[in-house]
């Protein structure tokens, strides 16, 4: 055929603030079951970064075991990942933050992971307020050793064989507030905008930001009788407040009506603008936190939302105390002593 | 057995009637919690200063106030160091034990004690030093409350008047002792001639044991294993410490940390050049240590053997996505809580092959305090090399007690430390494969997270992984990934430290031993001579895996005697998995498992009667 077409207009390439496309920060694709909430929570993942212009080379994705630590291979294929052993990401997290304070952590763990195997490790990465995005996908049950109940699944929840839950469930928010994480939220996987804000604040937020995402799990635990199933979540999710998210890169002025919203400034002078649907909240009150999360579950209902954030606590790398540069890089003129310590504790020693 | 030695005692005995000088072994029998382990130092310290070889072992209860406790201060001319089995001097200060204590005591022993313990009830062959304690401390300490701290270091006074300790140096000692508090030392410096005074005018010398100045000690310092392995760890450049306190561990972590913050501050901006975490439980330490090391930090922790058990899972993940860690196990009696204050050498073969699956670790075995400072830098050296945990297999005795040594030497070699990628590598490869043998040495090539490359990227697992470090259950991936790793601990083989061989003419017996059965050994050697006319060979393992040296060794020797502690022969078991079935059968043991360090007269024993000598 010797008939020319014009050839259409490339759409223009969209890129980040450090010239990166959304394509940049996607990972391989995901094994996990077709509609499993952790693959959204990826997708989520890959869009925060991207939006937020982060250099994936400073990231370092880890997780423990479980179908949610599969999921940090399925976003930002060119970052450093480590997926450790059962519960025990947080060490592994902390190591490595010590060894180089400049990179940017994200931990996937489940709620198997983190409420029973890890419970000890999830506490003492809460109390220490170690920089790091913590993420539950939070599904209520174990799905990679098909479907027996987790520490998060709420009393009277039941499995597909008919097993009735008669233990309380641990409210990983709740524990993560009281023990001093910093940045205290949950959301639902199918709430994109929410989630994406979320995220966003995360990666502005300098302390532990711990996320508690209700991820459902399409395979054991979607049935009619499950709490975490989507359907139960769309019917009982009740949000804090409308939030939103200003990066510190984005000159934006907001407009809103005194009273009706509170604008909360992060580490990076990003923003988190928290609209108010009905009750006033201050998600800066520890106990007005810890109250709202105890009433919730009283009334059965799924909270979500920014429950917590305190931007003044030190996290766990400042009290170190650490020179700027990387530990783990540093020569070894600034590691290895010189003689003469080593003379004066000979000296000493005689 | 026995027989033999007490002839020879007594022969040496008739040569010189009245007197041995520079050989005798000092216990003092205290309760702990009551500031005899200040007394004991001193008594220590001021033995070395007047120049005799002298070593110290605290047998302590895991407990901190109101049970017994044991100090053995052993001086000898010969320099032996190892603990000796026979008391020749005692000291006894606890109601609760003298009887027993004064039970094992070969006729004529001199007993320091208490007057009011009445020694003189339960044995009538003894040489009775009875001191009033109670009515020498009440003028010197006038604070009552003081009284149960100051009261043992009369004894300190009693011995040097008795021996012949030279004052000067007991004083010397005990403002070292003290340090910066003066008035506690001038207050127990006052016990401590109280002591001297009162036997100088009441106890007239009725043993043969003398003290006399000698010069064997010159330039040396005393030491305890576990301050020397810090110093090592800070002169191999640690930047991250986890670690979990435990007995007998927890001085290594501390002492460390003392010298870290004098010497690893930066001048400049006073910011730490290393961080140090007290973890919430070793599972966490040693987790803490593989993310350092997986991020490029020189990280380790120390540990006895329940902390040990506890981190088989994360070793596993070391050894499988490849992280460097050093692990320092202060070894301690087991199983279970076990003894948790004496010694032993019983975690070496679950050490070796800690973690489920087919795992094999490099361990080395430091014997002095001055290899718990040079392995110590082998160990962070070979596990960032080798990329992979390595452990530092120390124990109690030489942990915790005080040891002479040359001084260390400053490092020459600098630090090793493996293959690392940095992006300009990077952009002269175009990329790497993590996993893949490019040397053929086993050992792939690693990038550190933050590394500013978009092919530096990696995703470190436990589960099954290819070249590339991407998933995968394929059975040949799998099978050539182990392959690999085999071939890692062949290049692991010539790296580690070598045996030290001595003797090696062949024939005979031979004698196989590592870490700190090489003092009860090196005496053996002595006795064996002595009284067999046997001259045995001897080879000290200083690290696992074995290299042929070892089978070597073997190979030359009719029988050789594995000495170990630990009841079922692990470091012979060990062997065993690695020689030819034809040299296993040249294979004994000698095995001492009671918690106490092992001495030279249980293992010639042990030797002379499989050899049927007596």
């Amino acid at each position: 055929m010797a008939t020319t077409t014009a050839v259409p207009p490339a759409p223009p390439r969209r890129v980040n603030r450090i010239g990166l496309e959304q394509a940049a920060y996607k990972g391989n694709k995901s094994t996990l079951c077709a509609g499993c909430g952790h693959n959204a929570i990826s997708e989520r993942i890959i869009e925060a970064f991207y939006e937020m212009g982060v250099e994936p080379h400073r990231v370092i994705k880890l997780s423990g075991i479980g179908c949610s630590s599969k999921s940090p291979a399925y976003f930002m294929r060119t970052s450093h990942g480590f997926n450790a052993v059962h519960g025990r990401m947080p060490s592994v997290a902390t190591g490595a933050m010590l060894a180089n304070r400049h990179l940017i952590a994200i931990g996937v763990s489940g709620d198997g992971d983190t409420a029973s195997i890890g419970i000890g490790q999830f506490v003492h990465l809460m109390r220490r307020n170690l920089p790091i995005i913590y993420i539950i996908e939070d599904n209520g049950c174990y799905g990679l050793t098909k479907g027996q109940f987790s520490a998060t699944a709420d009393i009277g929840s039941v499995l597909k064989t008919g097993v009735v839950n008669d233990l309380p469930p641990i409210d990983t928010c709740a524990l993560a507030i009281q023990l001093g994480a910093t940045y205290v939220a949950r959301s639902f996987s199918g709430d994109k905008r929410q989630l994406l804000a979320l995220l966003e604040g995360a990666i502005a937020h300098r302390g532990t930001a711990m996320l508690d995402v209700i991820s459902p799990c399409v395979t054991f635990n979607d049935h009619e009788g499950s709490t975490k199933s989507y359907s139960y979540v769309k019917d009982h999710d009740e949000p804090l407040g409308d939030l939103s998210f200003v990066p510190f890169f984005e000159d934006i002025t907001v407009d809103y009506d005194p009273g009706t919203t509170k604008e909360i400034t992060l580490h990076d002078g990003s923003r988190l603008l928290l609209k108010k649907l009905g009750e006033d909240y201050d998600p800066t009150n520890k106990v007005e936190a810890l109250r709202v999360l105890t009433e919730s579950h009283e009334r059965g209902e799924v909270v979500t939302g920014l429950f917590y954030v305190n931007t003044q606590r030190p996290d766990f790398l400042q009290l170190m105390n650490l020179v700027d540069e990387p530990l783990a890089t540093l020569p070894e003129s600034r590691v290895r002593p010189p003689q003469a310590a080593l003379d004066e504790v000979m000296e000493s020693l005689r | 057995m026995g027989v033999t030695e007490v002839t020879l005692s007594e022969v040496e005995n008739q040569a010189a009637p009245h007197r041995v000088v520079n050989d005798l072994s000092i216990q003092v029998a205290t309760v702990n919690g009551s500031g005899s382990q200040s007394s004991n130092l001193v008594l220590l310290r001021a033995i070395f200063q007047m120049g005799i070889p002298v070593s110290g072992k605290n047998l302590f209860p895991s407990n901190i106030a109101g049970l017994p406790t044991w100090f053995t201060i052993r001086a000898s001319k010969d320099g032996w160091i190892a603990r000796r089995k026979e008391i020749d001097f005692l000291v006894a200060m606890n109601p609760e034990t003298v009887e027993e204590d004064v039970q094992t005591l070969a006729p004529q022993t001199p007993v320091v004690y208490d007057e009011k313990l009445d020694v003189g009830r339960f044995r009538n062959d003894l040489v009775l030093y009875p001191v009033p304690f109670d009515q020498l401390v009440a003028p010197v300490c006038p604070d009552a409350k003081l009284r149960k701290l100051v009261r043992n270091m009369i004894y300190v006074g009693v011995v040097a008047k008795l021996l012949g300790i030279d004052m000067a140096e007991v004083e010397k000692a005990l403002r070292k002792q003290f340090q910066k508090k003066v008035k506690a030392a001038d207050l127990n410096f006052k016990a401590v001639v109280a002591g001297y005074d009162f036997a100088d005018q009441h106890l007239p010398k009725a043993d043969r044991f003398w003290l006399e100045r000698m010069n064997a000690t010159q330039g040396k310092i005393l030491i305890e294993g576990n301050a020397a392995a810090a110093l090592g760890c800070m002169f191999a450049g640690v930047t991250v410490v986890s670690w979990y306190p435990i007995t007998p561990s927890s001085s290594l972590a501390e002492t460390l940390i003392s010298y870290m913050k004098r010497y690893r501050i930066d001048p400049e901006t006073k910011k730490a050049t290393f961080a140090i975490v007290q973890a919430e439980d070793e599972l966490a330490a040693l987790g803490m240590v593989i993310g350092a090391g997986w991020a490029g930090a020189r990280a380790m922790t120390s540990t006895a053997g329940p902390g040990i058990s506890l981190m088989a899972e994360f070793v596993g993940l070391g050894y499988y996505a490849e992280v460097p860690a050093v692990i320092f196990d202060i070894q301690r009696v087991g199983p279970s809580t076990g003894l948790p204050t004496r010694t032993s050498q019983g975690d070496i073969l679950s050490t070796a092959v800690l973690s489920h699956g087919d795992t094999k670790h490099p361990l080395l075995f430091p014997s002095s305090v001055g290899e718990c400072y040079s392995m110590a830098m082998d160990a962070f050296d070979l596990a960032e090399e080798l990329q992979t945990p390595v452990f530092v297999m120390s124990d109690l005795d030489l942990g915790m007690n005080y040891w002479m040594s040359d001084p260390f030497p400053y490092p020459t070699r600098p630090l090793r430390r493996g293959k690392v990628l940095t992006a300009e590598d990077l952009k002269q490869r175009g990329g790497f494969l993590r996993y893949a043998d490019v040397d053929g040495d086993g050992i792939g090539y690693r990038t550190l997270p933050g590394t500013n490359h978009p092919a530096a990227g990696y995703f470190a697992r436990g589960s099954g992984h290819d070249e590339r470090a991407i998933y995968s259950e394929k059975p040949d991936v799998y099978v050539r990934n182990m392959d690999r790793l085999a071939r890692k601990w062949e290049t692991a083989r010539r790296l580690v430290p070598g045996p030290v061989i001595e003797g090696g003419a062949g024939g005979g017996i031979g004698i196989l031993a590592c870490g700190t059965s090489h003092w009860a050994v090196i005496e053996s050697l002595d006795q064996l001579k002595r009284e067999y006319g046997v001259e045995a060979g001897y080879c000290r393992v200083r690290a696992y895996p074995f290299n042929d040296q070892v089978a070597d060794f073997i190979r030359r020797h009719v029988s050789t005697y594995v000495v170990e502690q630990n009841r079922d022969g692990q470091l012979c078991s060990l062997l065993k998995l690695e020689l030819d079935p034809e040299d296993t059968a040249r294979l004994r043991t000698v095995r001492h498992y009671n918690g106490l360090p092992i001495d030279a007269r249980s293992v010639t024993d042990s030797i002379a009667q499989q050899e049927g000598w007596n």
